[in-house]
């Protein structure tokens, strides 16, 4: 420490420390992996290419990033002004989100340079993931673009600014046309599997179930963020987002309640349409419903009476608990209901390496949204550019 | 936004113009459908035929230069176990043994070469390839090591090199595509003691297996495996014994993996052009709600500013009129109190001079 300040002698804070510990084992992993190669971490095998990579940094990061796309939809397309401090932390969120997305695909695939290959030098375009790809790639971008007002504001680029400030409208048009793509399509990557993924959670309508839970995750991420921002970040947050969040939890968990029955309504829809009934009286049926009914139905309804009551707690935890069912959903569809047919004994559950590096990946989000948010006006407005939000 | 009308029908043009330029074979809704590539190749594996010595196992290791395996191919208890190609073996045999049949039944499995592979419509770099010759081809050089292939496949064929850390491939069958090229057989074709593989076009394969059910109806399952699943593949199968007992699913449907796909891919250039429409509409009315929301607003103060200023002159009017009667009346009552005054006085210098004048009368 060259300048010794009061900031060092709290350095080792709890916080410090175990964010430090994850990254020190997440830097060992990273070697383990890239001069092993991916068996050497993974309990991956010929029957379950994916895993957790796949199925909860990729999936369940993507759904769980779509905050950033839903808000700047309600306040940009559909003028609700209120919304306006909630854009900035979820387009944070949102940006965060991708670039660990992108940085769990180089753990992930066999060689990670390469990644370019589907945009700029070999596109396979009858493939979904081809799809997914260049809409994550293009949607990242827009992410960062949408995100660099707030850095310019920190850094005083005052012309940098107001040119960013001229393009937004299109910069939203444009993340949302490529959200709606890439959160369907991401569903639609288990279209081409009827044979492997069990007939309830696979459907010809997989991409708009993506696509609808990916809105009401969205909306649940951004109220229980703001949840945990308040909870330690809270010297950051300045009274009017004090004071519109309550708004924002309120209108967000009223469309999430409707929102999630409307899903309910075209998951039912899906069943009949495949006449999969005779599924539901099965253990796997059973497994289908506490998804259904435990992580969608009740907590719309948890919703609706925390949004009559006022309640924003309520809606706090509410919020907690359908992230919880997107992630349960997303898990489900890419590794418990994928591959059902197969004995148990070739069946995947991750290795602790697996599991661990996904906890490192997160742990390097929650501490880059940590140092964003304490430094550039993200849950402040700033005081030069007060309403050049 | 500022989009001219002008603009906007140059875009829209640009946009269907391309899609008309580029994309001459977009087919999705029509009647069309692919059969195959004409004088394609094959091959016939008559499960019947098979005696599980395994030596197409050590014909394809040979062939494709693969790794000595741990346990030699002359060790026939590895077929008791159910096994899958994997990245060092392309093929492997399994061994059935069904009730109520006395002898075992062995089944040989590899890439089955599919006609509209699912590999192939999956692979997001093209390194996959089917080619008109009938082989599934894989180009490492493309390939991201992404393994949605593998995911795709419905018969669980291809596998991955997941301890190469710096040059991992899929591996799969090749259906020996560099020796067809150069005349001959494929290794495990051409090994078969027993001839229970016939390599072969497709069409002439499917005419021979349709011999052998005919000439032999006891024999065999009235059923080509690979006919029509998945949309045909370039591998066929006869078996004396349900597909479904020796590991063969039967309930894969006829439909190309492709035909899977191809509604949501189809969907994207919808979602962007109305995507477009959609989103910069409700921009629109949103914001011109806010407008005339705006407008309303300042009208209702207008007209309230109004009425309180009319209210206001009119008590102002009314209050100068009051003031003015006021002051009138209090000029009038002053004038009077004067003029009373003034009389008063005049009386009393009127009795005054009356005095003297009274006197003087006097």
């Amino acid at each position: 420490m060259a300048h010794p300040t009061p900031r060092a002698k709290t350095l080792f804070t709890p916080f410090n420390v175990i964010t430090g510990i994850i990254l020190l084992a997440g830097a060992v992993l990273t070697v383990l992996r890239f001069t092993k190669g991916i068996g050497a971490v993974t309990n991956l095998d010929d029957n379950n290419p994916w895993g957790i990579w796949i199925g909860f940094d990729l999936l369940c990061g993507v759904a769980l990033a779509a905050g950033g796309y839903v808000t700047c939809a309600a306040c940009y397309i559909f003028g609700l002004k209120k919304f306006r401090c909630a854009v900035r932390p979820a387009i944070l969120t949102a940006f965060l989100g991708y670039a660990l997305v992108v940085l769990a695909l180089h753990y992930d695939v066999g060689r990670p340079w390469r990644l370019p290959y589907p945009i700029f030098f070999s596109q396979g375009t009858s493939s979904l993931l081809f799809e997914v790809a260049l809409c994550v790639f293009l949607y990242l971008s827009v992410l960062f673009l949408e995100f660099t007002p707030a850095a310019f504001e920190w850094l005083n680029w005052r012309r940098a600014r107001h040119i960013i400030g001229k393009i937004s409208l299109v910069l939203v048009i444009f993340g949302i046309i490529l959200s709606t793509l890439h959160q369907s399509s991401l569903g639609a990557l288990f279209l081409i599997v009827p044979s492997k993924l069990h007939p309830l959670w696979h459907s010809g309508y997989i991409a708009v179930y993506f696509f609808i839970s990916s809105i009401f995750a969205g909306m649940a991420m951004v109220i229980f963020e703001h949840a945990i921002v308040d909870r330690f970040l809270h010297d950051e947050i300045d009274e009017e987002h004090h004071i519109e969040s309550n708004t924002v939890a309120l209108g967000f968990a009223r469309s999430a309640a409707f929102l999630m029955m409307g899903y309910l309504m075209i998951q039912a829809i899906g069943i009949a349409i495949d006449n999969d009934w005779h599924y539901l009286a099965t253990g796997w049926g059973l497994w289908y419903l506490f998804e259904m009914i435990g992580f969608v139905a009740i907590p719309a309804l948890v919703y609706a009476v925390g949004v009559r009551e006022h309640n924003i707690r309520l809606l706090q935890w509410t919020s907690g608990w359908v992230v919880f069912g997107i992630i349960l959903n997303r898990m489900n569809i890419s590794l418990v209901a994928f591959n059902w047919q197969l004995p148990s004994d070739q069946r995947y559950f991750p290795s602790f390496p697996e599991i661990m590096t996904t906890v490192f990946i997160v742990t390097i989000g929650i501490v880059a949204f940590k140092w964003i948010a304490t430094r550039m006006p993200v849950l402040h407005v700033h005081p030069d550019f007060p309403d050049d939000h | 936004m500022g989009i001219t009308r002008r603009q906007f029908f140059g875009w829209m043009s640009a946009a269907i113009g391309s899609q008309m330029v580029f994309r001459p074979d977009a087919k999705a809704a029509s009647t069309h459908y692919f059969t195959g590539y004409a004088d394609s190749m094959g091959v016939l594996h008559d499960i019947s035929r098979c005696i599980g010595c395994r030596k197409c196992e050590a014909a394809c290791n040979q062939v494709n230069d693969l790794p000595r395996p741990e346990r030699p191919f002359d060790d026939l208890t590895i077929m008791e176990n159910h096994r899958r190609p994997h990245a060092d073996t392309y093929t492997i045999v399994n061994k059935f043994t069904l009730p109520g049949v006395d002898a075992p039944i062995y089944v040989k499995k590899q890439c089955n070469h599919c006609q509209e592979p699912a590999c192939v419509s999956a692979c997001f770099v093209k390194a996959l390839k089917k080619t008109k010759t009938g082989a599934v081809e894989y180009d490492a050089s493309l390939c991201v090591g992404c393994r949605y292939c593998m995911i795709a496949c419905p018969f669980n064929i291809p596998a991955y090199e997941y301890d190469n850390a710096f040059t991992p491939e899929v591996t799969k069958c090749t259906l020996c595509q560099p020796r067809i090229e150069n005349g001959k057989l494929p290794g495990c074709v051409e090994i078969c003691p027993k001839e229970a593989l016939t390599f072969g076009t497709r069409e002439k394969l499917i005419e021979l297996a349709r011999q052998r059910i005919r000439n032999y109806p006891d024999r065999y399952i009235h059923h080509i495996y690979g006919e029509h699943e998945m949309g045909g593949t370039s591998w066929l199968y006869l078996s004396p014994a349900p597909f479904a007992d020796l590991g063969m699913r039967e309930d894969l449907g006829v439909t190309p993996a492709p035909a899977l796909t191809s509604g949501a891919l189809a969907a994207v250039p919808v979602v962007v052009s109305l995507w477009i429409v959609f989103l910069t509409g409700i921009h629109a009315i949103s914001k011109r709600k806010e407008q005339t929301a705006e407008k309303e607003k300042q009208a209702a103060i207008d007209e309230i500013l109004m009425v309180q200023q009319e209210k206001l002159n009119k008590t102002v009017a009314q209050l100068k009129e009051k003031a003015k009667s006021e002051q009138a009346a209090a000029v009038k009552q002053e004038v009077e109190k004067a003029l009373a005054a003034a009389e008063k006085d005049a009386d009393q210098a009127d009795s005054a001079s009356d005095h003297p004048g009274n006197q003087e009368e006097k």
